[in-house]
């Protein structure tokens, strides 16, 4: 944990709270949707990092299967959106 | 090889909150999906690839990953594009054409 | 295709994909990984078949490498494009959906033009329906449809073509 990690992490943090503020403040729910959607892939590259950054390689599994799941259920939610709520 | 890594790593987490930018202060549903996907996915993909090249031995593993986030995430936004146009969200203000009245399956509702 | 030929196609491509997961030669691993691909394309042989793959050809494998590569150029001037537009104070967008239509036959081709339109400069498809391809622009330069194509679908579509002919 050096000055340069921490700097990248402040860097994500900065536009996954943008995303957040999205996600509460979108004014319809595809805004929401498309804000958890950023938010899962930003996710994704922090937990690989953060793998790096404590070195386990295990963090590496949990970043896989964290965006299969999220994909899927992504999928799952735009087909609930489509037929109407 | 350790500095090569920190650079592309430094380059996706750059393009990581560009996209949380874009994705606040783009004003309709269409734009916010160009910004969250196009900007995350080389993010991602960079950051990713960055951090198997600082260590080489997670290269592989790390290399799956970034395929498959590169793989799935146009799919994703794509099916939240359409769920958004179905489900009847406008276009911003500025606008200038909308031409999906011509396409067969919208132009009957 | 012959049936045996694609299930093999089938074996081989779960094989591949359970030992990029895993990323180990540990024995136990291994003979899983084998039973499962196995059982799986004992029962998806038929389906597979239909989805229509092409098979594998030097000229192919060449064009698919030059594709990639194409791929990832437009991939970085795609996001340093929609960077500029999140970051300009005045968000210079130009916004609309437009119709373009393509000359491919087959659903993976389709689908592997609709993500690589995803993933360039200010496009991103909305929906795929016969030849005809519904797409949104971040910064419309021409409403209709034969200059469209010209401008968004072309670049890839040349050697699509060639991949997937």
């Amino acid at each position: 944990m050096n000055a340069i990690t921490i700097l990248f992490l402040s860097i994500i943090c900065l536009g996954l709270f943008l995303s957040f503020l999205r996600m509460l403040s979108g004014p319809t729910a595809p805004d929401r949707a498309v804000a958890v959607d950023t938010m899962t892939t930003i996710i994704v590259a922090t937990l690989v990092l953060v793998a790096f950054i404590l070195e386990r390689y295990i963090y590496l599994d949990v970043a896989l299967v964290y965006s299969l799941i999220s994909f899927v259920g992504l999928v799952a939610l735009a087909r609930f959106l489509e037929k109407g709520f | 090889m350790y500095y090569l890594g920190v650079v592309v790593t430094g380059v996706g987490v750059l393009f990581l909150c560009l996209g949380g930018i874009g994705l606040f202060r783009f004003p309709d549903v269409y734009n916010r999906v160009q910004a969250g996907t196009k900007c995350t996915t080389l993010g991602a993909f960079a950051t990713i690839i960055g951090v198997g090249i600082m260590e080489p031995t997670w290269f592989w593993k790390t290399l799956i990953i970034a395929l498959f986030i590169l793989a799935t995430n146009p799919i994703s936004s794509h099916s939240l594009g359409r769920a958004a146009y179905k489900s009847g969200t406008e276009l911003a203000e500025g606008s200038v054409v909308d031409m999906a009245s011509e396409f067969e399956e919208y132009s009957e509702e | 295709m012959s049936k045996v030929k694609s299930f093999f196609y089938l074996f081989s491509v779960l094989f591949l994909v359970w030992l990029g997961f895993t990323a180990t030669f540990q024995l136990q691993e291994l003979a899983l990984g084998l039973t499962l691909s196995f059982l799986l394309s004992l029962i998806f042989y038929k389906t597979y078949v239909n989805i229509g793959f092409p098979p594998l050809g030097i000229k192919r494998f060449v064009f698919a490498l030059i594709y990639i590569i194409v791929v990832f150029k437009e991939i970085i001037k795609a996001n340093l494009d929609v960077a500029y537009r999140a970051v300009h104070p005045k968000i210079p967008i130009n916004p609309g959906i437009v119709i373009i239509r393509t000359n491919l036959n087959g659903d993976v081709a389709k689908t592997v033009l609709a993500n690589s339109i995803t993933l360039t400069p200010g496009t991103f498809t909305l929906d795929v329906i016969g030849d005809r391809l519904l797409i949104h622009w971040i910064n419309v330069e021409s409403k209709s449809e034969e200059e469209a194509t010209k401008l968004i679908g072309e670049r890839f579509e040349r050697y699509l073509r060639i991949i997937f002919a």
